[in-house]
């Protein structure tokens, strides 16, 4: 159980991590537009809640990329949506900030910060009323947490006795501020303490965050009522490409890096090597097949600006 | 019927044949809504579907869209207009944009109701008419509801579709009386001639219809013409075919508004009419709109403040004594 588990946080982290560095580069070559936001750093709190949440919904903010794949969308069509081709998950309509895929239970990538948190507290709700117990998680930053949506959800979460998980990544920056000058609070999750159940976590540890959020999950669906979970972690790379990063020491970064989590999990001694070298291989293999896809897919048509916007049949829904 | 009585009948048949549909926002349960309009269904179908919510306006909107996504169709109350505001990051960035952005994969068959407009004394954070704001943002649809029929039907159609809709009131509609039947057709999607005319075509919408159609014949007798009046109905996207072919035949339009001159709402109709029409047209359109400042509570200036029934007499005559009528 163990192993099996480690293989699959193994083979999503380093996917995640493969496609980033991917598109990165695809970025800089100007395959990639608008703005880019890498989660190079926090893959254990994105795979590891991801995987926890297997058939619940997931919402999230804009850096999105790696719950994408954990959630189980192909690679080739998150490539094709960066390189805004008509292939790409939403059509090359939303880009980087903008994964969706109901199918999937994923309803990713909102880019106002904090705005998608009462989202998730309204599906939450809706799942309840059906009497769906699948269980929703809601992924947002620290500096969300200053916001009126944060505690407006908290609020509503608790007071409606929701089945819903809130996870903070706190990666002690919203892009340049660092959380001590931003919040008064800097241990996140005793701003929820009022609210409902919540903890702090090592957001850089794998089966640390697959544990919690899987525990959190069991208590939501048991409880109906809702869960915090602070997880610390990092971000390596900037928060999105055009950030200069000043704010930050060198020896602050190398630091972070030094606790890496696919490192990490590499060292646990519940991977072999060969399985190590067989899932660095595939990954390779299989982000090359998602940029050439991406590469070789057609634009979206011209008419594609006008259409999802209305329903084009409800003409016909006139009481 | 009184219109809140309408649109009352409206959430109520729409709750009892369809068990998705729920009301959220302030006081609308256990307390029957600030303006009465969801009285009974709190009685009727319990807190679990009339849901009473905190002041908490971006996230009575947030948590509405969320439960769109998971499968219900809410309908949102928003005690006015003016305090919507609170509310527009969720109605301009996510609830007009998640279809679009997601490829059409996420759909929002949500409404968001709201009383707005001018009442009598309530000062400048409560007296505002805010179309514009709503309808200048795509991926929204804006409908609004002058009497009974628009307002029972209006918002029947509103719940059902799978496009998100704000959905427009006027407060002072609220215990006005307007003939009532079931049975009378009404298409939300289309402009209203309201009385047919062949020399002038007023547009007006929400509670301004009413304040034309009290001087209409007064107008048309003074000028000595035949008018004609047209509720426009959707703000977004507008029955601008109706609105145009109208104008086609009278060569003449008055647009008449509650909201500020200054990027009033009429702006936008007057530049799309105008723009099929202009060879068509035998004189310069005229705006009658509100005042370019806040609403004030002093009821004299608060009347100089907006169109009455007496000014739009009186602008229109002026106009068209000046413009060959």
């Amino acid at each position: 159980m163990q192993q099996s588990l480690a293989e699959k946080f193994y083979y999503l982290m380093k996917l995640g991590r493969v496609f980033e560095l991917r598109a990165k580069e695809e970025y800089m070559k100007g395959n990639i537009g608008g703005f880019l936001h890498l989660a190079i750093g926090e893959e254990a709190v994105h795979v590891g809640a991801t995987v926890a949440f297997e058939k619940g919904d997931i919402f999230t903010h804009y850096r999105d990329h790696v719950y994408a794949i954990a959630k189980g969308i192909e690679p080739k069509y998150l490539m094709a949506e960066l390189f805004g081709k008509k292939t790409g998950v939403a059509k090359g309509k939303g880009g980087s900030m903008h994964f969706f895929e109901p199918s999937l239970n994923f309803y990713g990538g909102n880019a106002i910060v904090g705005a998608h948190i009462p989202h998730a507290v309204g599906m939450a709700y809706a799942r309840k009323y059906r009497g769906e117990n699948t269980g929703v998680l809601v992924a947002f930053g620290d500096g969300a947490t200053n916001s009126g949506n944060f505690y407006e959800s908290l609020n509503l979460a608790s007071l409606w006795k929701l089945p819903i998980v809130f996870l903070c990544e706190n990666n002690l920056y919203a892009i340049g501020t660092r959380i001590d000058r931003a919040s008064a609070i800097t241990d996140i999750y005793l701003k929820a303490k009022p609210y409902m159940m919540a903890k702090q976590i090592d957001g850089m540890d794998v089966f640390e965050v697959y544990k919690a959020v899987m525990e959190a999950k069991e208590y939501i669906q048991e409880e109906s009522k809702p869960y915090f979970i602070e997880a610390l972690t990092y971000r390596y790379e900037p928060h999105s490409m055009s950030d200069t990063g000043n704010y930050r020491s060198a020896r602050e970064l190398e630091i972070a890096k030094s606790k890496d989590p696919i490192e990490r999990l590499k060292k646990s001694g519940l991977l072999s090597e060969s399985y190590i070298k067989y899932i660095d291989d595939l990954v390779e293999k299989e982000i090359e097949e998602a940029v050439e896809f991406a590469k070789n897919s057609p634009e979206p048509e011209e008419t594609e600006l006008y259409t999802d916007i209305y329903c084009e049949v409800c003409k016909n829904v006139i009481p | 019927m009184l219109y809140r009585e309408a649109l009352n009948l409206a959430l109520d048949e729409m709750m009892e044949k369809d068990e998705t549909v729920v009301v959220l926002g302030e006081d609308v349960g256990f307390y029957g809504g600030n303006y009465r309009v969801t009285e009974g269904l709190y009685a009727k179908y319990g807190e679990r579907r009339v849901i009473d919510t905190p002041i908490a306006e971006n996230s009575i909107v947030g948590t509405a869209i969320g439960m769109a996504l998971g499968g219900l169709r809410p309908v949102a109350e928003i005690m006015t207009a003016n305090f919507a505001m609170l509310a527009m990051d969720q109605i301009v960035n996510s609830m007009s944009k998640l279809r679009y952005m997601s490829g059409g994969k996420l759909l929002l068959p949500m409404v968001v109701r709201m009383p707005q407009g001018v009442v009598k004394q309530l000062a400048s954070q409560h007296s505002q008419s805010l179309e514009s704001m709503f309808a200048c943002v795509p991926g929204i649809r804006v409908f609004t509801a002058s009497d009974c029929i628009t307002a029972y039907h209006g918002l029947k159609t509103a719940i059902m579709l799978d496009d998100p809709v704000i959905f427009l009131e006027h407060t002072l509609l609220y215990f006005e009386k307007f003939e009532f039947s079931k049975d009378s057709f009404y298409n939300p999607f289309k402009a209203r001639v309201l009385k047919e005319g062949k020399d002038l075509t007023i547009f007006s919408y929400l509670k301004m219809v009413h304040d034309v159609m009290k001087v209409v014949t007064q107008i048309e007798n003074t000028l000595n013409i035949s008018v004609e009046v047209i509720d426009v109905g959707p703000l977004n996207p507008l029955d601008l075919e109706t609105l145009t072919n109208s104008v086609k035949k009278t060569k003449r339009f008055v647009i008449v508004e509650e909201n500020p001159k200054h990027g009033g709402f009429g702006a936008t109709i007057l530049s799309a009419v105008l723009e099929e029409t202009f060879y068509n047209l035998d004189a310069p359109p005229l705006r009658i709109a509100g005042e370019d400042t806040p609403i004030p509570y002093n009821r004299k200036l608060e009347l100089l403040a907006i169109p009455t029934p007496e000014k739009i007499y009186s602008k229109i005559v002026k106009w068209g004594k000046e413009n060959g009528l």
